[in-house]
């Protein structure tokens, strides 16, 4: 159980925001007068008024805020027995992160080499199959937002939203299948003389890397799609008469037009890579290192709840950091993200 | 040859690998569910069977799975339309200074991985309900709906932002002059101008809920879904019986994504037709 002091803090800080903001507004309005209209409840109704309310504290504060405070103060805490929990030895303490750092809860002559390679491997595949993913799908994307007929642009949306909504697990087993030892591909290759051996190709990551790819393929597509297709055709045919070469075009007048559905796309497909569980799960061979699934095993085989917060705290600094450095590089903000 | 047709053989030459590439898989894998070796196998084709679906039948879990998938999917639509439609409602009309910090709390699930929803969900209502006493909501299906209902009413609730964009304050004022309450105002003119958007909310909060793996596998603690049954199958050995739910599971959705689209289409074309109507009037 947590402590109750940090239980107290959890819970109060938020209602202290919250009615800061309050105060701010009716201090806000006194000073204006009575010129903007009427206020919140007058406006929506008593009844609809307590609604509106109730449904976003419950689902800010009690569905995301409370469960993520709680995560932050668990990784903090040692592992414990039940009866212990709460009681002296339910200290605050870095153990888990240093477990992360060294491999060890006391000492700190040896670097956790696994986890920590396994962490800078997982950050950098999922940048890089970011990026293979922007590539693939701008050219399609930028096909169907400016070039094709409407006619064929539907067709093709089709074709794109049925994908779309296949499970994860799924689209995993499916490249299992392509690419096991005796798979679709090594089968083909041997009987057409190419190899004589079935290539490993879980062993050596290539199915998992090719699997994250297709996987996260559309959710890359429709926001750079979106943002496309918003471009006015004039843009680019005032700079083709002007002289520019195609990929001028490109480069210098759709692609920073498009910048913020380029943004959505990467964070997003940076997000569910560095999060994916399903496939590093049914693709991964036995020396793959991917993060997610050790943050799995501190749950399932250590058991080690405060530890698996810890990681689960690391990967989500990981991804925040990755957003905010998007939204910098890009300049874009978030609700531009997130449209 | 000229260029123009060079450039558009590279096109259609790129087109058709991306399809390849985005079909190709799924292909592969309907076909094994049809051939009868144990291993899923496309190449050589050895028979045709139906064997591996009439096995998924009599798959205990799997049906058990199947009816706690759709529980938690009713449960996450009832829970994440309202809560979405509340949110969106509240940001048009939240006091300015605390908007950015409302927005990035109420959007932050999206950019989370899964799996940090199902974990600190879980941990949370541990504790909670050990210190109220209320062990019995310490299950699997309302912590399940709870964590997805996380993320899944941020989707619902940006779905209804773009609807309320459009959004005319001026029949609401019409209709308040004419005497009508606020309350009226919400059930009479909000909700039927906004039907589309929940409606396309439920189906996508219902998809979203019934695929979602990485929240569910921490948040459904002992219980199962379609989803975790699906995840312990493939990970302890490959067979076909899974191609052939992949068959299953890919057919329903297809079915559910096409019947959605006609729905919606029809929805426009009505809308469109009786803003003519206005416009002639």
């Amino acid at each position: 159980m947590t402590h109750p002091f940090t239980a107290a803090l959890i819970f109060a800080t938020p209602l202290v925001v919250i009615l800061a903001f309050i105060a701010m507004a009716l201090l806000d309005r006194r000073r204006r007068g009575f010129v903007q209209g009427p206020g919140f409840f007058q406006r929506n109704g008593t009844p609809i008024a307590i609604f509106l309310i109730g449904a976003a504290v419950f689902w800010a504060l009690i569905l995301i805020v409370f469960p993520q405070l709680y995560m932050v103060d668990y990784s903090f805490h040692p592992k414990l027995p039940q009866i212990k929990r709460g009681g002296p030895e339910d200290i605050y303490t870095l153990e888990n992160y240093r477990y992360f750092l060294f491999g060890s809860t006391r000492n700190t002559d040896h670097w956790n080499t696994t986890h920590l390679n396994a962490f800078w491997i997982t950050i950098f595949v999922s940048t890089i199959i970011t990026i293979v993913n922007f590539a693939i799908c701008y050219p399609l994307a930028y096909f169907m937002a400016q070039v094709a007929k409407p006619q064929t642009v539907l067709k093709l949306m089709v074709l794109l939203v049925i994908p779309y909504w296949i499970n994860e697990i799924l689209r995993a087993f499916a490249f299992r299948i392509l690419l096991g030892t005796g798979g679709l591909i090594n089968n083909v290759a041997i009987a057409a003389g190419l190899i004589s051996e079935p290539v490993d190709f879980i062993g050596h990551d290539v199915a998992l890397y090719a699997g994250l790819t297709y996987a996260y393929l559309l959710i890359m597509m429709f926001p750079l799609y979106n943002a496309i297709e918003s471009l006015d055709r004039n843009q680019i045919e005032a700079a083709r008469d002007l002289g520019a070469p195609w990929w001028h075009i490109h480069l210098f007048v759709v692609m920073p037009f498009a910048k913020p559905g380029i943004a959505s796309g990467a964070t997003l497909v940076f997000m569910l890579c560095a999060g994916a569980l399903a496939a590093p799960l049914v693709l991964g061979g036995p020396k793959t290192l991917w993060f997610t699934p050790i943050v799995y095993d501190r749950f399932f085989q250590a058991f080690n709840w405060p530890q698996g917060s810890a990681y689960a705290m690391i990967l989500l600094l990981t991804c925040m950091a990755f957003v905010s450095l998007t939204m910098r590089l890009f300049k874009v903000s978030l609700s531009e993200i997130t449209r | 040859m000229s260029a123009r047709f060079v450039w558009r053989l590279m096109l259609g030459f790129y087109i058709a690998l991306f399809f390849a590439f985005l079909f190709g898989p799924l292909i592969v894998m309907g076909v094994t569910a049809f051939n009868t070796p144990d291993y899923p196998q496309v190449w050589p084709f050895e028979g045709f069977t139906l064997d591996w679906f009439a096995k998924l039948t009599a798959d205990r879990n799997l049906m058990e799975g199947l009816v706690n998938s759709f529980i938690i999917g009713a449960f996450v639509v009832a829970l994440s339309v309202p809560l979405g439609l509340a949110g969106a409602i509240l940001m048009t009309q939240i006091y300015r200074p605390a908007r950015s910090l409302y927005y990035l709390i109420v959007v932050s699930p999206v950019l989370t991985p899964g799996v940090i929803i199902g974990i600190s969900t879980v941990i949370f209502w541990k504790d909670v309900t050990e210190l109220t006493g209320m062990q019995s909501l310490f299950n699997g299906i309302f912590l399940a709906t709870l964590g997805q209902a996380a993320f899944i009413s941020a989707y619902c609730m940006l779905i209804f932002l773009s609807r309320l964009q459009r959004y005319d304050r001026v029949q609401e004022e019409a209709a308040l002059d004419l005497g009508a309450s606020q309350t009226q105002v919400f059930f009479d003119i909000l909700l039927p101008f906004l039907r589309p958007a929940i409606f396309s909310a439920a189906v996508i909060a219902f998809l979203s809920s019934f695929e979602n793996y990485n929240t569910t596998t921490f948040a459904i603690l002992a219980d199962k879904t379609l989803t975790t049954v699906l995840a312990g199958r493939v990970r302890a050995g490959t067979t076909p019986a899974i191609s052939a739910m992949a068959v299953v599971i890919i057919g329903v959705t297809v079915i559910g994504a096409i019947v959605y689209e006609i729905v919606k289409r029809a929805e426009l074309r009505r809308e469109a037709a009786r803003a003519n109507a206005l416009a002639a009037a």
